[in-house]
């Protein structure tokens, strides 16, 4: 096998609800080759970097609608840091203001997806391998809780 | 039709037929197949061999009269308009209290609280759990000192109050009596509304604390104390607006709402309560779409439906209680964050729509929503837009104007057919909670939800400023409502003085008396839990000892 599949962790932190999207976008990477974890909800920090080191996920998708999002990316990163698993590439969504972005960004966030940003393209659906190894998954499968 | 006429318009049909044979030769049309936002397929032209079936006594009536398709009270909106209710709370109680005062002054007839995510699922604003989340998508209420400052100078007595409360919702009722008492209004006399309303939390909106059965339980107890004791409280809000919201289609809000009132009323005559009475106090809560037709149909088939599963399944007699009353929230899903201004006109296309489809009460959305909480001037826009259609447009000044049109009448016909059939399917799996247990109903809405996000993407459904007439806008310098962190420490002190400043021997006892009585069934929680919040026990404390008596729901995650 020359290719690993990406392993994506697609997570809602924090207390809101809204999973329209977060659900819309690991179906859509999984549509893409990706294999995909999706937390459910109401995921502490602590759960989605934990989530993320376990299943030796390349990237963990965050979808905040609440405002929240400066806490909680600030403290997904701090704690990935903490493990030394800064590789894992955080990027995510929502109800994000454009202002926001460079800040999200300067505390070591990826790609910021405001609403109205298109699937991703099946393309991007396989990365060289990672050199790390970890256990096969299924790409569909629950939360851990 | 009679018969002569009815020939008439068959020869005319063939006519027209040919018409538009030559007609496409030269002129295609835009699309293969033409659909409503919802997927109905649309005809190209509706005439009254569509309407063949309908029976105008037993389908439409009048006005105020069952099945009450065109409209629950006989005169509509030439009596009174609709209650121009906008959503608001953010923050702190101060905050959200001027912005009340502001609304009011400006001319808004009701109120709709917005809580803060900690207070929504029982936590305290100093839980681990509300990190970072206080204040920040509705106002924190920890206790009867919050409430206390949030209606400060408003009269009670005088404005009808909506909470989107529901796990919670028996506190946060509790703390609204307990707040009128002290502005001397005694609970008769309270109107407003609570959402307490479950079943679309597990589906779609995911503010729920406790497992099914205990759910139901404090939602019962709600109707019948209120039945006895706040008789002009609309006890629960029985909302498609979130199951919409997640991506459903048109037809799956008025079935799966509909199907989740049912659950309710079954619920409440298990334990014994009279729907003819109860029944008069359920309320309903729906999103007015983008698709304008389909959406006045919508309304107008959930009214018939719902007088028709209350007449027929539950056998009510009383006309309160066989009427659909709504309140209505413009679509937040169709607004775009490119070209906001573009939202005022979505909202005012919506605005008619709900209007046309007969709402009770109504919340336009403001056009910088997909960014962030709105300001102030746009919820002044918002609210201007409702006034607009009331005042100008001229659709109010008779009722249900759009009955009769061939293809409402069709549509409405088409969503009731459709949403009936999709109830029995949920009957057929044992009902709503199981269909929600097995994940039925919340993969038929991702399902709805990914087609449409495909439908965009493949450019085949058009947003105007996201697929189609895009403009390079650059980086805005757009006004937005910010929350403070600060406001999350402000509360954490407020909280903490407040509990050093009161009898925390009453507050044990409260907390006690709650335990125990939440133990047994037969023992309505309501009664305790307003003498607890007047003893300022906080809501997270009482929903605290719930947790512990009742577990938690485990979401059951269907991808």
């Amino acid at each position: 096998m020359s290719e690993r599949k990406v392993r994506v962790i697609v997570a809602k932190p924090g207390l809101d609800g809204h999973d329209r999207g977060a659900k819309v976008v690991a179906r859509a990477l999984r549509d893409a080759g990706m294999e995909v974890i999706y937390t459910g909800l109401r995921q502490t920090p602590e759960q989605i970097v934990q989530a993320a080191v376990q299943e030796d996920a390349d990237a963990i998708g965050i979808s905040i609608l609440s405002g929240a999002h400066e806490y909680y990316f600030g403290r997904i990163i701090e704690l990935l840091k903490e493990r030394k698993a800064s590789d894992i590439l955080v990027f995510g969504g929502g109800v994000i203001p454009e202002d926001d972005v460079p800040k999200l960004q300067a505390m070591g966030a990826g790609a910021i997806f405001g609403p109205g940003t298109p699937r991703p393209s099946a393309s991007t659906g396989s990365m060289p391998p990672s050199g790390r190894s970890g256990p096969g998954r299924t790409s569909e499968r629950g939360g851990s809780h | 039709m009679s018969e002569s006429k009815s020939a008439e318009v068959s020869e005319l049909r063939t006519a027209y037929e040919k018409t538009v044979e030559k007609f496409l030769q030269k002129a295609p049309e835009r699309k293969k197949a033409f659909r409503t936002g919802g997927g109905l397929p649309l005809k190209r032209v509706y005439t009254p061999e569509d309407l063949e079936g309908l029976d105008y006594g037993k389908d439409l009536g009048y006005p105020g009269l069952y099945p009450y398709t065109r409209g629950v009270q006989p005169t509509m909106y030439r009596g009174r308009f609709w209650t121009m209710r906008q959503y608001a709370g953010f923050a702190t109680a101060e905050e959200s209290n001027a912005r009340y005062r502001y609304l009011l002054s400006q001319g808004t007839t009701g109120l709709s609280v917005a809580f803060d995510l900690p207070t929504q699922i029982g936590y305290d604003s100093d839980h681990a759990m509300a990190q970072g989340e206080v204040g920040k998508v509705g106002v924190a209420i920890d206790s009867l000192a919050d409430m206390e400052t949030l209606f400060a100078g408003i009269p009670l007595e005088k404005v009808s109050t909506s909470m989107t409360i529901n796990a919670p919702a028996s506190v946060l009722l509790g703390l609204y009596i307990a707040v009128g008492e002290k502005q001397g209004v005694s609970m008769e006399k309270l109107s407003g509304t609570i959402q307490n309303d479950i079943l679309k939390e597990y589906i779609a909106r995911g503010t729920y604390i406790f497992p099914p059965k205990p759910s139901m339980r404090l939602i019962t107890d709600i109707f019948e104390f209120c039945s006895s004791h706040v008789p002009q409280w609309n006890t629960i809000s029985i909302s498609g607006y979130h199951i919409r919201e997640a991506g459903s289609t048109a037809v799956q809000e008025v079935a799966f709402t509909l199907a989740d009132g049912i659950a309710y009323v079954e619920a409440a005559v298990r334990k014994g309560q009279d729907p003819n009475v109860f029944g008069k106090r359920l309320s309903f809560f729906f999103n007015a779409h983008n698709d304008f037709l389909e959406e006045v149909s919508k309304f107008r088939a959930a009214r018939r439906l719902w007088a028709k599963i209350m007449k027929e399944r539950f056998g009510v007699t009383d006309k309160g209680a066989q009427m659909l009353r709504f309140h209505t929230q413009t679509a937040g899903s169709t607004l775009t964050a490119q070209q906001p201004e573009n939202n005022i006109v979505r909202v005012a296309v919506q605005t008619m729509a709900a209007v046309l489809g007969g709402t009770q009460s109504l919340h336009t959305n403001s056009y910088d929503e997909a960014l962030a909480l709105p300001t102030e001037k746009s919820v002044g826009i918002a609210l201007k837009t409702q006034q607009i259609v009331a005042y100008e447009s001229g659709v109010t000044e008779t009722v249900d104007p759009l009955a009769g049109s061939y293809v409402v009448e069709s549509l409405t016909n088409e969503i009731a057919r459709q949403a009936s059939e999709y109830i029995e399917k949920i009957d057929g799996m044992g009902g709503m909670l199981s269909a929600i247990e097995k994940g039925y109903v919340q993969q038929q809405i991702q399902d709805a939800a990914y087609t449409t996000q495909k439908a965009i993407e493949s450019n085949e459904q058009i947003v105007v400023g996201v697929n189609k007439f895009q403009v390079d806008e650059g980086h805005g310098d757009r006004a937005l409502l910010r929350v403070d962190s600060s406001v999350g420490m402000n509360q954490v002190r407020k909280l903490q003085a407040m509990k050093s400043g009161r009898d925390n021997l009453k507050v044990q006892s409260c907390l006690e008396e709650i335990r125990s009585a939440s133990r047994d069934e037969g023992t309505n929680l309501m009664p305790l839990i307003v003498d607890a919040v007047k003893a300022y026990v906080t809501e997270g404390e009482i929903c605290g000892v719930l947790r512990e008596e009742f577990g938690e729901y485990r979401e059951n995650i269907v991808l």
